[in-house]
């Protein structure tokens, strides 16, 4: 991977598809158009997969996500299964199953509802009781009433995923372009002009915006209007540990998740941290990971004798509706969304790499995905 | 402190030793009765006047030992005492949070019996033992001598000093050591006594190497192309120091690379303000310059940040504080003369990784090898420290790089061709050390 262009400034890089953000969403999707044959530039303002991409939970999960979701998240599913043909390496990848924890019997009665709607769209939970649950999982504390379980959901490394797929779509020819923020792009009637931080100038048919937090910005320089605000989760890790969680975690309200990786580490999530949209400008909260810990040794009381060694934060943006934008901008032809997914992509960026390749290539998508319409914001403020 | 007490102030002095002294002056336990002058040797007596002016101030300062600052934000502090975390607020915050031993991998650096300089120390100082065994000293710095003098002296069978300084570059360094003939003269003065006990000192030393299966058995080295092996049971090692500057990154502090300590420090002006209001800086935890000249940079920051609060209030006190500020800045001025001399005298080990092979561990919570690392340079295209991090888990143990961040930046350095200051620095992540996952319950309980 270069650092920069091998192009001198001034030169104009000619291609069918550029694609701003070298995340998951902006690097699948350039491996997905690689196959279709078409040209490819991505700009990256820093390293691919260096943002929330890369410095996420990691949790490849269905259950919990909204009804609108869950055609793309099977999709995703399917691809994340055969993810080491994709990408050539697993990226700590397990399908461990995803356990959603409930506190008392409202809670429970949520997850009953869920599991409802989830086998409309193929998605099996199993709903476990208290003596099921706890003599399934012997470690999980008694505060827990009852679980959801999806099996077949799990969690991978977003720091080893988020790079290999740059690499996949590099090594497929896509053009990466790396310390590269873009400071001019506009359409011209028939083409995306863009230029970057060092002077290089890419000309393309399409225009793929898959630049997370940042994505209002670029949607409004074509007069596409979003609510995107950006957010910090708070993430923390543990020591290395002896097993002892043998799948990822939730719980009904979302006060932490967890996972154990294969190196024994507990990481968890919970709460917000600060930030601002410069690159390496977010930091966690001391409050959110005092509250997030306290949550996990709560439900998981073996773990409380462990070390914390470290937090972090990473930005994400985050729409009104918690729903991403995907799809054709409402006001330039050959603009093409994929941004805003509210803390809740790493599962979904793959299948949404391949619906943009296919916007690209066909104009619609064989995944609905109406719901993520960029016109849903026009609809709010008319 | 007493600064800043003598100007009407009650400051919070904050310290996660259990008693005061820092590592130069640290204070064995409350019952110990060796001497003082078996303890600190030449510096008794400045061990005496610090231990005594503190005591003195105590009731003056809300004094706080025991506590760890696990993180810092603009205006707050995150503490931790007794496994309870708490939340300081402050305006005006020094920052004296001293220094780590430089550590530069070598073959066996992980085998139990093998220590850093400063954890012998540690164990000379605090808990009055030595290790045990045939001990052996090596690496670079003046401290090595020190350490032997005082391990000796307590009575440790030293066998060896090994050095990896050159004699020609002492002899080079000689006109700016000389601008501290004192402290010139004590170094001199332990080589020569180490000598006369009949403990071998080698100088030049290269390739040094630890040998042993469950703990260390043997140290091999090389000089002038002669290898030797020497039978011991414990190694301290020790190549400089490295400022502590977690907390100075995490409160926002602007840091540049320094050539001299080779290392990413926060910038400060000569009174020791940092780039961001109200946060200052003294002692070695912004660059390395040795317990008298901290002393000194305690004072002047202590007098910048009087000056700040526009105190003390009448003009003349005023000007003759704004004087010895200036005085103070001059005399820290000469003082890192001084420090570039010793620099020549016990160069850092600039070509340190080219020669380590590639199953050296270089990280060793997370056991990662110079291999590996070179690996990501050359098939991840690799070519700044926190990708480094995030591709292959270098730094991302219980030491957070704190250990092995200098290392790695130099493999990273050496296989990129480019130096050690354009691969960037670790960022810091908070807590600045591993607090358990219990205290954030007792947190809960406060509330």
């Amino acid at each position: 991977m270069s650092a920069a262009s091998s192009k001198p400034a001034g030169e104009v890089i000619e291609t069918d598809v550029a694609i701003i953000g070298g995340g998951l969403v902006g690097t699948s999707a350039a491996l997905e158009l690689r196959r279709q044959q078409r040209s490819v530039v991505v700009l990256e303002q820093g390293w691919c997969g260096a943002q929330a991409s890369g410095v996420n939970y990691g949790g490849v999960r269905r259950q919990g996500r909204a009804a609108c979701q869950l055609p793309l998240s099977q999709r995703a599913h399917q691809i994340w299964r055969r993810l080491e043909q994709t990408i050539g390496c697993n990226g700590e990848y397990v399908a461990s199953g995803h356990l959603k924890l409930a506190r008392n019997e409202a809670d429970m009665q949520e997850l009953v509802a869920y599991r409802e709607m989830a086998a409309a769209h193929g998605l099996e939970l199993e709903l476990l009781y208290p003596d099921a649950l706890r003599q399934r999982y012997p470690w999980i504390g008694t505060p827990a009433y009852g679980a959801s379980l999806c099996a077949e959901d799990g969690h991978a490394n977003p720091r080893l995923i988020a790079a290999a797929f740059a690499r996949a779509a590099e090594q497929a020819g896509a053009h990466l372009l790396q310390q590269s923020a873009v400071e001019d792009c506009r359409f011209d009637g028939n083409y995306f002009l863009l230029q970057n931080s060092q002077g290089v100038r890419v000309r393309s048919r399409f225009l793929l915006n898959c630049s997370g937090a940042w994505g209002k910005e670029i949607a409004g320089r074509f007069g596409d209007a979003v609510s995107e605000q950006a957010i910090y989760p708070n993430m923390c890790v543990t020591e290395p540990l002896p097993p002892l969680m043998d799948l990822s975690l939730g719980v009904v309200g979302g006060a932490f998740y967890a996972r154990q990786v294969e190196r024994g580490n507990v990481v968890l999530g919970g709460g917000r941290g600060d930030g601002n949209l410069a690159l390496d400008a977010t930091r966690p909260r001391a409050s959110s990971s005092v509250n997030a810990l306290a949550a996990l040794t709560e439900m998981v009381p073996a773990l409380r004798h462990a070390l914390v060694i470290r937090t972090w934060s990473g930005v994400e943006g985050e729409t009104p509706d918690g729903q991403p934008v995907i799809g054709p901008s409402a006001s330039t032809p050959g603009l093409l969304h994929g941004f805003g997914f509210s803390g809740a992509g790493f599962q979904l960026a793959p299948a949404v790499g391949e619906v943009l390749a296919e916007l690209v290539a066909k104009g619609e998508s064989s995944t609905p995905i109406d719901a993520f319409s960029v016109k849903r914001f026009a609809v709010q403020h008319a | 402190m007493q600064t800043l007490v003598e100007a009407g102030l009650r400051p919070l002095l904050i310290d996660e030793n259990r008693r005061a002294g820092g590592q130069i002056y640290r204070q064995p336990p409350p019952g110990f009765v060796r001497s003082k002058k078996v303890l600190y040797g030449f510096e008794a007596a400045k061990a005496e006047a610090l231990h005594g002016s503190f005591e003195q101030l105590r009731s003056k300062i809300d004094y706080r030992p025991d506590t760890l600052v696990w993180n810092c934000t603009p205006g707050q502090l995150d503490l931790l005492h007794a496994q309870r975390p708490a939340a300081q607020t402050y305006t005006h915050l020094i920052l004296c949070t001293g220094a780590l031993d430089r550590v530069m991998p070598f073959p066996g650096w992980t085998l139990p019996g093998v220590y850093t300089l400063g954890a012998a120390q540690v164990a000379l100082k605090a808990q009055g033992c030595v290790l045990d065994g045939r001990v052996v000293i090596a690496g670079s710095g003046p401290l090595l001598y020190l350490l032997a003098y005082q391990y000796a002296k307590a009575g440790a069978d030293v066998v060896a000093v090994l050095d990896t300084a050159r004699f020609g570059g002492k002899l080079r360094a000689l006109p700016a050591l000389l601008r501290q003939p004192v402290t010139l003269a004590k170094g001199l003065y332990f080589m020569a006594w180490l000598r006369a006990r009949g403990i071998a000192i080698f100088g030049g030393v290269e390739h040094i190497a630890a040998d042993g299966k469950q703990t260390l058995h043997s140290l091999r080295w090389t000089r002038k192309g002669k290898t030797t092996e020497i039978a011991c049971n414990a190694l301290a090692t020790g190549f400089g120091l490295r400022s502590e500057t977690q907390l100075a990154e995490l409160a926002g502090c602007r840091l540049v690379f320094d050539q001299l300590n080779q290392q990413w420090l926060p910038q400060r002006d000569d009174a020791g303000r940092s780039s961001v209001p109200g946060v200052y800086l003294a002692g070695d935890g912004s660059g390395i310059a040795g317990a008298d000249a901290a002393e000194l940079s305690g004072r002047a920051a202590a007098l910048a940040l009087l000056q700040d609060l526009g105190l003390p209030p009448n003009a003349a006190a005023k000007n003759a504080l704004a004087s010895e500020s200036r005085q103070l800045a001059h005399t820290l001025r000469r003082n890192l003369l001084f420090r570039q001399g010793l620099e020549t005298a016990f160069p850092t080990a600039v070509d340190w990784a080219r020669h380590c092979a590639d199953d050296l561990v270089v990280c060793r919570c997370e056991e990662i090898t110079a291999g590996q690392l070179r690996r990501s340079v050359q098939q991840e295209g690799s070519i700044e420290i926190n990708r480094l991090k995030a591709l292959t888990r270098v730094g991302m143990g219980r030491c957070q790089g704190r250990i092995c961040g200098a290392a790695a930046a130099e493999i990273l350095a050496h296989a990129t061709g480019l130096s050690v200051a354009e691969v960037g620095r670790l960022r810091v992540q908070a807590p600045v050390k591993p607090i358990p996952v219990s205290s954030a319950l007792m947190a809960q309980e406060q509330t």
